[in-house]
């Protein structure tokens, strides 16, 4: 079974809401949605307070190129535009509608029956996905009409669906292709069409047999979709890794994928990008799960985005455990901890992870020993030990000569540090020191 | 034997030292010894504050430039500059003394922790992460960045309040803690007369219910106090109050008159028991005078 | 409810910690010092109560009153010098109270010196082998002979070492390695390989040294590269020596398994803190240590060189650190 050559490392699976069959959030009473919740510059609103919108409507514009359009997840009247603090705590620009019934677009086909064919030119495909503001749901939310448009000069040759899913406990994607098989291949039909390439891989890990069956079936019914079943290796599910277990290809530090002939996407979004380019339905909601091993039941939900955690919990759980150490959104191994509960989620939101206080505490750091198992799990072949004295002295030069703007971030060298040294939060802050000093030399 | 050993050595040690003293002739720097004797009368911490890379390189521009114009060292202060003066020759340049405060009372009874910070001890990263365990944006993280860049020993971070004190005695007003906070709640202002400062010791710039919410003596922009000034030093600007250090005649009318007490008076005797300015209920009864933000 | 923490990613670890490691080198010392006790009865035992006791109490005490840190005797890693230590030294009745000073130093010295674990440059139980070796070389090359299992006496018949003994044998004129053996009656291949030799108290048998080595694979708290790059490289260059002239040098099979190749190889040399990271780097350091073991025992004034080749290689380990870095991602 392929895999990625490099560094890694095998948490804990603990996919225990894999068995929870995809439900719809009931509608809140008011929604937030973030006018930046992509990557790149925020979007402009362009309804005032007062205004009646409907589900599936523009509400904020991409004006920026770096940056994706924003429709109403909900229909009823704008409350105000306003700050609204996200899950970090940091104020944003927020829309605030009342929810007022469930009044959607015309446009949007809401029956259930699944459109295969689609007749749209590649080009209209990706000014489709720009219109409707889809986003990269791996957890980048890069916009896709960006990803698709393949610059001047370049080719691509491999589609590759990012259906590792890679992280612990997240089980969306997993339930996304056994409920929505047939639209994720309809998805990635028109993925493959819009880039003009003969073939799409799906990968998926090989702790997913269930999906792996479903979706090879399914991939039958349609030209050029291959599945690949891939090894159990954290962090499978990160692009250059991926890349990497699919076609053997590395990525040069500072390229892009397409630079060696590869786009990815993630399931999620080959899911969303059927339900615009076939439903015309933008992107208002997403799948994600409700776990954790405390949790009196595991979920995974259809949520409309602008609903807040707090909305979410309540919902599935009723309320937090009073044992509550941590909530995350996202995976345990790259997610983000959720300081404000009443924060309103997002496009890129996957999970609302619940962990246990003795689960969620570090343990105190110690020396290191110098054991250099932080290196062997770099999948970057990079030193996070020296890094870490680097960082600390404020060698910045040197650190940035030892690559490391390469990290990824994907947190193996903190997991297998015996000592518990934060060697993933000394490099983040190493690159904020190195991305500064490179902006001071300018 | 001990005179051939001793005839030896000595023989040996004379050929090194005649070596030594050529090797050293030949390869001597000819270096200005002024700039030996201005680097003595610094005060040798390298902190940095001058934007030179030490004293010593502080030293070499000082005789480089052949007077004071420019060049200041911040940590040295009065007393150091008129030595280098005396030294180069020139007249010194005549600065206030300043000195490090701290803008924000965001303290653990203050602002009551919502989070609990579990990551790498740096305030910088913690930035990055959340927006602070009272859940204030633009407050003290206290996780002690700013003492860790002082090379005087001024800065601690107070284990009861969880906020950086600064002792004013060895402060040395050098400005590596303003560089290191990474949300720029350190300030260097005049020490004052007799060591007396008046300021804001917030930075809040959210409506004043949102600041309210995470600390009880954030300023609130009410304005109060912009309308009590006599002299016009202190401005409202995006809900924060700021009193500008050049203007403030110290009078303290506006401590007095801030709902949150969030204006501090420092090193002032206390004031003369006159009318109940009554300090407790103040904030309570100005509540509801406060824009009333319905933010749920 | 609790206050939620808050972090950056990741939030969660795989449970490998400093502690567990330790100790799990410390189980995997057990077999050596039952077989020690086995041979050298109670003076073994003895020797490395002290050994142990000594090197806790040491960096305790120089935790809590010169560092004036929080203690970390817990973690075990004292327990493992002082083990190693004890391992190190002639199972005589001297040094049970020797072995206490030998403690100071591997501890005072060689670990607490520098910053305590993780910071220490040298092998903390060879710093204190080697001074124990220099400062008292006659009881340091006093070997008890090996007799009955489990001798309780505290007093026993002394000998050279295998290694001691050829060394010494081959200064004579026309001696030959094989003439020294005979002469002096030494112990065949399978004593050797049981451990019934004379010797320091745990390198005796390389059976019990292998046990704790597989455990300590399988528990992956060492890796293959350097006890087998270590091992690979004194048999083959013995071995090119014993084909040259088998008369003057020892056959490579003997080699390995007398003196403290094995146990140094797999216990000494395989420590995190003062061996290379990285894989490449790891095989350098273990050839480097088996070559200047051969070369310190064939023409070094010692007759066993593993303790100064290894401390040898551990100072150039920061090198090879620096030379051997990880191969980057696409380069």
């Amino acid at each position: 079974m392929k895999t990625f050559k490099m560094g890694g490392v095998h948490p804990e699976e603990n996919k225990i809401s894999t068995n929870a069959v995809i439900e719809q959030m009931p509608l809140p009473t008011q929604v937030a949605i973030l006018m930046n919740q992509h990557l790149g510059a925020p979007a402009t609103p362009i309804v005032a307070k007062g205004d009646k919108v409907k589900v599936g409507q523009l509400i904020a514009e991409a004006q920026a190129f770096m940056c994706a359009n924003i429709h109403s997840s909900v229909s009823g009247t704008v409350n105000k535009i306003d700050v609204c603090k996200d899950m970090t705590g940091l104020p944003k620009t927020a829309i605030y509608i009342d929810v007022e019934g469930d009044e959607w677009l015309e446009s949007i086909d809401r029956t259930p029956d699944v459109k295969r064919e689609c007749n749209l030119e590649p080009k209209e495909i990706v000014a489709k996905l720009k219109e409707m503001g889809i986003v990269g749901l791996g957890g980048a939310t890069f916009p896709a009409h960006i990803k698709y448009s393949i610059p001047e000069g370049k080719k691509a040759e491999y589609l590759i669906i990012n259906a590792a899913e890679c992280e612990p406990y997240l089980t969306s994607d997993h339930r996304v292709m056994i409920e929505h098989a047939e639209e994720v291949c309809v998805g990635v039909s028109i993925l493959r069409k819009a880039l003009g390439v003969p073939n799409a891989y799906i990968g998926i890990e090989s702790n997913k047999p269930e999906p792996i069956r479903v979706m090879t079936e399914m991939a039958r019914q349609f030209e050029g979709i291959i599945v690949e079943p891939l090894k159990v290796k954290y962090p499978q599910g990160a692009e250059k890794q991926l890349i990497n277990a699919i076609t053997g290809r590395k990525v040069p530090s500072g390229k892009l994928p397409i630079d060696v002939g590869c786009v990815v996407s993630n399931v999620g979004t080959s899911f969303a990008v059927y339900e615009a380019v076939q439903k015309n339905k933008p992107l208002i909601e997403n799948i994600l799960t409700v776990t954790g091993k405390k949790l009196p039941s595991q979920h995974n939900y259809q949520v409309r985005i602008g609903i807040t955690y707090n909305d979410i919990i309540k919902q599935a759980i009723g309320e937090l455990p009073a044992t509550t150490g941590k909530v995350i959104s996202g995976g345990t191994m790259m997610g983000k901890a959720v300081s404000n509960l009443s924060a309103p989620t997002t496009k890129g939101a996957a999970s609302v992870l619940v962990m246990d206080e003795a689960e969620a505490r570090r343990a105190p750091e110690t020396n290191c020993i110098r054991c250099g198992k932080c290196a062997n799990a770099c999948p970057m072949g990079l030193e996070p030990y020296l890094f870490s004295a680097l960082v600390k002295n404020n060698r910045v030069e040197e650190a940035q000569a030892h690559n490391i703007l390469d990290c990824i971030e994907c947190g193996c060298c903190f997991f297998s540090c015996p000592a518990n040294k934060p060697l993933t939060d000394e490099i983040r802050l190493g690159k904020f020191k190195v991305r500064a000093m490179m902006a001071a030399k300018k | 034997m001990i005179l051939t050993a001793v005839l030896v050595l000595g023989i040996i040690g004379a050929i090194f030292a005649i070596v030594l003293y050529f090797v050293a002739q030949k390869f001597k720097v000819v270096e200005d010894p002024l700039i030996d004797e201005i680097a003595e009368v610094l005060p040798g911490a390298n902190c940095g504050g001058c934007g030179k890379a030490g004293c010593r390189a502080m030293a070499e521009a000082f005789v480089k430039q052949g007077n004071m114009d420019g060049l200041k060292c911040p940590a040295g202060g009065e007393s150091v500059a008129q030595k280098v003066a005396a030294l180069l020759g020139c007249t010194p340049e005549v600065s206030e003394p300043q000195v490090a405060v701290v803008r924000c009372n965001g303290s653990c009874a203050n602002a009551t922790a919502k989070n609990k910070y579990d990551g790498l001890h740096d305030c910088a990263f913690a930035n990055s992460v959340y927006a602070g365990e009272s859940g204030c944006v633009f407050g003290c993280l206290g996780l002690g960045n700013c003492a860790n860049a002082c090379q005087f020993g001024a800065l601690s971070i107070d284990t009861e309040t969880g906020l950086p004190k600064v002792d004013e005695e060895k402060c040395t007003a050098c400005g590596a803690c303003v560089k290191a906070c990474p949300r720029g709640i350190i300030e260097l202002r005049n020490k004052g007369l007799k060591n007396r400062r008046v300021y804001v010791a917030c930075r809040n710039k959210e409506k004043g219910a949102a600041a309210r919410k995470s600390c009880t003596a954030a300023c609130i922009g009410c304005g109060k106090c912009e309308k009590t000034c006599p002299f016009g030093a202190i401005k409202v600007e995006n809900n924060l109050a700021y009193i500008d250090y050049t203007l403030c005649k110290m009078c303290r009318k506006c401590v007095a008159e801030c709902p949150t007490g969030a204006i501090h008076a420092v090193n002032f005797p206390p004031l003369p028991p006159k009318k109940d300015v009554a300090a407790a209920p103040a904030p309570a009864a100005a509540a509801p005078a406060t824009p009333a933000q319905q933010n749920a | 409810m609790n206050l939620l923490n808050i972090s950056g990613s990741p939030h969660v670890h795989s449970d490998e910690s400093t502690k567990k490691i330790m100790w799990r080198v410390n189980l995997a010392l057990v077999p050596m010092l039952l077989c020690g006790i086995a041979y050298f009865g109670l003076n073994a035992l003895l020797i490395s109560l002290v050994s142990v006791v000594c090197c806790c109490l040491f960096q305790w005490l120089i935790e809590k009153f010169i560092l004036k840190v929080p203690s970390t005797v817990c973690d075990g890693s004292a327990v493992v010098t002082g083990l190693l230590l004890a391992f190190n030294v002639p199972a005589t009745a001297e040094m049970i109270w020797l072995v206490a000073i030998g403690a100071l130093v591997a501890i005072g010295v060689g670990k607490m010196t520098f910053g305590g674990l993780g910071k220490n440059p040298f092998n903390p139980a060879l710093v204190g082998r080697v001074f124990m070796l220099i400062s008292f070389p006659v009881q340091m090359t006093t070997w008890p002979t090996v007799g009955k299992w489990f001798p309780m006496s505290l007093d026993t018949t002394t000998g050279a070492t295998p290694l001691g003994i050829i060394k010494e044998g081959l200064t004579h004129d026309g001696a030959t390695v094989q003439s020294v053996i005979e002469a002096n009656n030494l112990p065949s291949l399978t004593e050797i390989l049981l451990g019934h030799m004379g010797g320091s108290l745990g390198e005796v048998s390389a059976i019990a040294i292998l046990i704790g080595a597989v455990y300590l694979l399988c528990r992956k708290v060492i890796t293959w590269h350097i006890p087998v790059a270590f091992i690979g490289t004194a048999f083959v260059f013995s071995g090119i020596l014993w084909l040259c002239n088998p008369g003057q040098y020892i056959d490579p099979v003997t080699t390995i398994l007398t003196g403290g190749i094995m146990l140094g190889a797999c216990f000494m040399a395989t420590d995190m803190v003062t061996s290379p990271m990285s894989k490449v780097g790891q095989l350098i350091f273990g050839f480097g240590c088996g070559l200047l073991t051969i070369i310190i025992r064939n023409w070094g004034a010692y007759p066993e060189g593993v303790s100064f080749a290894i401390l040898l290689m551990n100072s150039v380990t920061p090198l090879i650190n620096r030379w051997c870095t990880p191969k980057r991602f696409a380069k």
